[in-house]
């Protein structure tokens, strides 16, 4: 029994090493928020295992005593039991000390998470819908305001502000590597502060149950140096690329014909619709469907011919199309870069 | 009146004559125990106590150990369905991408485990063991209401039935026990699935509200002579504080459930923000209730490990009064938890810390109860059987539960890992180590009890070792899992995320505990039929359920006990003192006064009747059928007015009319 | 396990009033339970009168007249309730045949004036979230005053069977009593919540 505990031990630890490289882990700090929430969670998992392993000596104590079997349970040596009270009292004061500054040491974590964003220039609004993120930029000048969806791309080394809400049912935005979670409450605002030390992508996903599709609602922030930042903000400004080939052509003509438009826009074009995520400069994006499928040709084709077998339940309606017009169809998405 | 002729049984003294003014009630008498010899008494006391023979006489059966039984019973099934819930889960979380389960399923699949888990196994479990011990823990003969005991099971195996039947049809709720707005409202969750759970809910909490209140009378009024507040013990306690935590929070919860079903059914708009409504109001009202109920499925469990450690550690625990100032202390803070589920709804940071500091104070109280509980063991050696293993893993298991809480009580903390699957393992290691490693302590320590026979030791240890190893190996990576970003509640994960490995790790585990379940199973049955007999006190414990036959008879003690210690069978090993004066020819149990225990009044306990089994089929009926309409209240009141009325209306026995 | 006599309670009586009896205990009990649901509707209700500032949310204001008719009925009901209850304790079964009547009656009449009290809110229950509540504390409140009612029709029926002669039917009077004022009590509450708290802003 004993050797099979310690496999299973071992096993664990092997596995829990393997794992420390993810880009999604809260183990695995990016950002000042997440560096503090790491140090914490190591802190008191620390303290927790001592005072663990405490108890758990303390357990040990009388089934390695020598002593034997009590025979009358009513007599009782008040002289032990004395010791024993003071021993549990000190026990008691001990937990009491200990509470107290873990309940202390959170209080002050939270007061330098709430530093973190206090000079943050920029600011993102974030509406969760089932099952993508609408991610608006905003801005003072209402022709620089930018709509896309699922990825935000974020100046690193700066704070960014976040206003979170929802159009549906609650979400909850949460990017473990950057910062702990905050929920998207139709009817509420949230704010959450957020920053990236260094350049990177880092992902994120939905974190209350949100219902069919929650597991597939990722994010990922794309972390990027200021002048990068700044050229993608205007790149993503400019109206969606004009078809480059007939095909494309034939796509785009497609696609305004067709349900598509009902709900997506694509802007410079008449598609304007605004209950599906932002196609302006689709193809720009590193992932579809809110972090399920890579970008790619083949993903972008399997995802509009059969999006109930990609994401089950998701609001994306099946479109009666052709294998040609399919192929129209891509070909034209993919160009808008 | 030395010795009772059976033949006489209905031959009563006549009625004695109201005086004029009509200021005294009438009484009649019959045959009484005083004197009389044991073989006697046991024919008078079986023909009155009797559950009447045949089916309609085992509906009617209003006997306390009947009516637990089948609540015992009832919940096992219930834990082995929720077991198989999560086995099928863990299948298909094995590994990324797997397509075994698509979401519509097991988003059910999740939902049906939590409130099959919950509502139906933990909480029924716990009160139906309270149903079997309180009575005979307190010296009584059967339970206070006894017909609204029985009725109480018939709501609870209906509405059980009720989800399990809708889960079949695929009708099952898939918006999580929690059932958070706007997920379940009228705009998001379509179909019946969340009325199902809805009315589910507030159905089957009438159950454990009812035997809440006939918990706390009996404790309160049917203690046997001389058990004073001081001298009750500490299982009963945790009952009598758990059953108040149950009538303070369980209307919570059905207060949220039926504004749920009125935004569903008739159009308020009570959690609608677009109508001055809001959706966090639903979470307030279910956390107000969602809090305490893990302290409602723990805290009898403490009461079983200080039943099952002084019989083992061979002396009464220590720090007794201690231990049951930590039982109110912790029914009282349960209340004062509830935001820290809410964390992450961006309340304002002031209040959050407040709530952060009351749930770092529950662990003051739940670490004097461990200490306590320690410092009893430490005089001499223990005698190591099956409960006690049991109640070591408990140690184990929940002490980690208890740390990881407190770290789950800290606010920045908590929004790293909460809805991962880090919260996942926290409250299994609370759950199934604080509530489930008891249980299955207190079935070994019981059974005896109940069926007369032992169970076996050999299996039992083996159960244990294979329960703990199980569990370990499915729970203790969740917390690794949760904290490499992996949320709660999805059906599937991406490859790349690095998930994999540990998750199938996570699922052998899970096999192997619900296994140790399979083996359980199999020493329940086969013990059941062949163990060793077991006599009346095989452990040799102090308290008065072991003063009595295993199993005990119908009407539990042949004599009311009288208790002059906190363990009375320890204190009087000679011979036990009982009171005398009770009638036989009617069920007639002793009325004491709260504090004291002083007998006060020769009460009447209700005789068997099928009209609780009525009155829950036309509430169910009801309850049904309001899922598709509002108006099944008003066609449901005509009969459950029908059966109410003939629930309550005398029918001539000694114990409807005196 | 042997035994032996240390105490003969063949003396005791077989039935007692108020805390004596286990039924008052439950009483009690249910009482605690469905006292808690009024407080959390209750509490509802204020949750989300701050939460929105215009709250009424721009509905016109109810009439309270029915509202203040119920209130003064069930306030003078108390009276002949605890005149019942003292003739419970004596046992004397003519005048609580009389009471019960007066209580069946009594009781009835505020469900009648109830009738009128829904359209007098001057609001649906669809209408909006202030509406809802409403409904819910009103409604909540009027399930418990017909389930009592039934009750004490019942009883009082009960009563002049044969039946009704027992120390364990004048118990019952007694309980129902009990809950009778319960039922006033918690109206109070709710007639201030609906009628007067939202006056004060």
């Amino acid at each position: 029994m004993k050797r099979l505990a310690s496999i299973a031990f071992a096993t664990a630890i092997a596995l829990f090493l393997q794992g420390c490289a993810g880009w999604q882990s809260a183990l695995d700090p990016k950002g000042p928020a997440a560096s503090e929430l790491a140090w914490l969670i190591w802190f008191f998992t620390g303290l927790c295992a001592v005072v663990w392993v405490l108890v758990m000596a303390a357990l040990a104590v009388p089934l390695m005593m020598r002593s034997r079997e009590r025979l009358e349970p009513l007599v009782l040596d008040a002289g032990a039991d004395n010791r024993k009270l003071r021993v549990v009292m000190t026990a008691v004061g001990l937990t009491a000390v200990i509470l107290v500054g873990l309940t202390l040491l959170s209080f002050f974590a939270n007061r330098t998470l709430a530093a973190i964003g206090s000079d943050a220039a920029l600011t993102i609004r974030v509406t969760g819908h089932q099952w993508w993120w609408e991610v608006r930029y905003e801005d003072a000048t209402p022709s620089r305001i930018l709509t896309t969806a699922n990825e935000i791309h974020i100046p690193a080394g700066e704070p960014v502000r976040l206003l979170l809400t929802s159009t549906d049912v609650i979400h909850s935005f949460w990017v473990p590597s950057l910062s702990g979670k905050l929920d998207l409450i139709p009817g509420r605002m949230n704010v959450l502060d957020i920053k990236a030390d260094k350049p990177g992508v880092y992902r994120g996903q939905c974190a209350e149950f949100c219902g069919a599709q929650h597991a597939n609602m990722g994010t990922f922030i794309i972390a990027e140096p200021r002048a990068k930042f700044d050229a993608w903000w205007n790149d993503q400004l400019q109206p969606a690329a004009a078809p480059s080939n007939d095909e494309a052509k034939t796509g785009e003509d497609l696609f305004l014909k067709r349900p598509c438009v009902m709900c997506h826009k694509i802007g410079g074009t008449p598609a304007g619709g605004t209950v599906a995520p932002d196609l302006t400069h689709v193809a720009s994006r590193q992932t579809l469907a809110a972090g399920t499928l890579t970008m790619s040709r083949g993903n972008l084709a399997a995802w509009i011919a059969d999006p109930q077998g990609v994401k089950p339940g998701s609001h994306m309606p099946v479109v009666d199309l052709s294998g040609d017009e399919l192929n129209a169809i891509v070909a034209y998405l993919e160009g808008l870069k | 009146m030395s010795s009772a002729d059976l033949t006489s049984e209905r031959d009563l003294p006549p009625e004695r004559e109201a005086s004029a003014k009509g200021d005294v009630a009438p009484e009649r008498d019959g045959p009484r125990d005083t004197g009389m010899d044991d073989a006697s008494l046991h024919r008078w006391l079986t023909r009155t106590w009797r559950t009447p023979p045949g089916i309609i006489g085992a509906l009617s059966s209003v006997d306390h150990k009947v009516i637990a039984r089948r609540y015992l019973v009832t919940a096992f099934l219930f834990l082995c369905l929720g077991g198989l819930n999560a086995v099928a889960m863990r299948i298909q979380l094995s590994g990324p991408q797997r397509g075994l389960i698509g979401p519509d399923l097991y988003n059910q699949l999740f939902t049906m485990h939590g409130v099959t888990m919950m509502f139906l196994f933990a909480v029924p479990i716990v009160q139906a063991t309270g149903i079997y011990l309180v009575p005979l823990m307190v010296g009584t003969r059967n339970i206070a209401f006894p017909r609204l005991n029985a009725f109480s099971y018939w709501v609870y195996v209906s509405g059980g039935l009720f989800a399990w039947v809708s889960f079949a049809l695929s009708m099952a709720p898939d918006v999580g026990w929690f059932a958070y707005v706007p997920l379940s409202g009228p705009e998001y969750g379509p179909g019946k699935r969340a009325d199902v759970w809805a009315q589910m809910i507030t159905y089957t909490e009438v159950s454990s509200l009812a035997v809440a209140v006939a918990t706390i009378v009996t404790v309160f009024k049917q203690r046997a002579p001389g058990m004073s507040l001081d001298k009750i013990p500490l299982y009963v306690w945790s009952l009598l504080v758990t059953s108040f935590v149950v009538v303070f929070a369980m209307p919570a919860v059905m207060i949220t459930s039926t504004f749920l079903i009125l935004d569903r059914l008739v159009g308020t708009h009570i959690f609608n923000p677009a109508e001055g409504g809001d959706a966090l109001l639903f979470q307030h009202l279910f956390w107000f209730f969602g809090h305490p109920e893990v302290y409602i499925i723990f805290l009898p469990a403490t009461g079983m490990v200080s039943a099952i450690i002084p019989a083992f550690a061979r002396r009464p625990v220590f720090g007794h009064l201690g231990l049951v100032l930590s039982l109110i202390a912790v029914g009282f803070l349960s209340f004062g938890l509830w935001v820290h589920h809410m964390f992450a709804t961006g309340l304002p940071k002031l209040g959050a810390s407040f709530f952060t500091a009351s749930s770092m104070m529950i662990a003051i109280p739940n670490g004097v109860q461990i200490f306590c509980w320690l410092a009893t063991l430490w005089d001499g050696r223990p005698v190591i059987r099956t409960p006690l293993l049991f109640v070591f893993g408990f140690f184990f298991i929940f002490v980690i539960g208890g740390l990881t809480g407190v770290m789950l009580a800290s606010v920045p903390l908590d929004l790293q890992v909460h809805d991962t699957y880090f919260v996942v393992a926290h409250f299994h290691y609370v759950l199934i180590g604080g509530a489930v490693f008891p249980l299955l302590g207190a079935a070994y320590f019981w059974f005896p009890k109940i069926t007369g026979r032992m169970m076996s030791e050999r299996l039992g240890r083996w159960h244990f070792w294979l329960a703990l190893i199980g569990f370990n190996a499915a729970f203790f990576p969740m917390h690794i899992v949760g904290l490499w970003g992996m949320p709660r509640r999805v059906y599937t994960y991406p490859a790349e995320l690095g998930w994999g490995n540990i998750n199938l790790f996570i699922s052998a585990g899970a096999v192997l505990f619900f296994l140790s379940f399979v083996l359980f199973a199999f020493n329940l049955v086969h013990s059941a039929l062949k163990g060793a007999p077991a006599g009346d006190n095989p452990w040799d414990a102090g308290t008065l359920e072991w003063a009595t036959s295993s199993p005990p008879p119908s009407y539990n003690f042949a004599r009311i006990p009288v208790v002059t210690n906190v363990e009375p069978l320890w204190a009087e090993r000679e011979a036990l003192p009982v009171a005398t004066g009770l009638r036989v020819d009617a069920r007639e149990l002793i009325i004491s006064t709260v504090a004291e225990a002083h007998p006060d009044i020769r009460e009447k306990s209700a005789t068997p009747s099928i009209w609780p089994l009525l009155a829950a089929i036309s509430v169910g009926g009801t309850f049904l059928y309001s899922i598709f309409t509002p108006w099944a209240i008003v066609w449901g009141a005509a009969p459950i007015a029908v059966t109410l009325i003939g629930w309550f209306w005398p029918k001539g026995d000694p114990e409807d009319e005196e | 396990m042997n035994q032996r006599p240390a105490m003969d309670i063949s003396g005791l009586p077989t039935f007692g009033h108020g805390p004596r009896s286990p039924t008052w205990w439950g009483t009690l009990g249910f009482m605690a339970l469905e006292g808690t649901g009024f407080a959390l509707a209750a509490g509802a209700y204020l949750y989300l009168a701050t939460l929105w500032p215009n709250w009424r949310l721009s509905a016109p204001q109810p009439n309270h007249w029915p509202g203040t008719i119920v209130t003064l009925l069930l306030i003078v009901s108390l009276v002949p309730n605890h005149m019942l209850n003292r003739y419970a304790k004596e046992c004397a079964i003519g005048p609580v045949r009389i009471g019960m009547v007066v209580m069946s009656l009594l009781g009835v009449a505020p469900l009648i004036v109830r009738w009128f009290e829904f359209p007098a809110l001057n609001i649906y229950w669809d209408t909006n979230a202030y509406g809802s509540m409403l409904w819910v504390l009103l409604g909540l409140h009027t399930t418990h005053l017909i389930t009592d009612v039934g009750d004490t029709i019942v009883l009082t029926v009960l009563m002049f069977t044969h039946h009704g002669y027992s120390g364990r039917r004048f118990g019952d009077v007694g309980d129902n009593v009990f809950y009778w004022d319960f039922v006033v009590l918690t109206w109070i509450p709710i007639y201030l919540l609906i009628y007067w708290i939202p006056r004060l802003g």
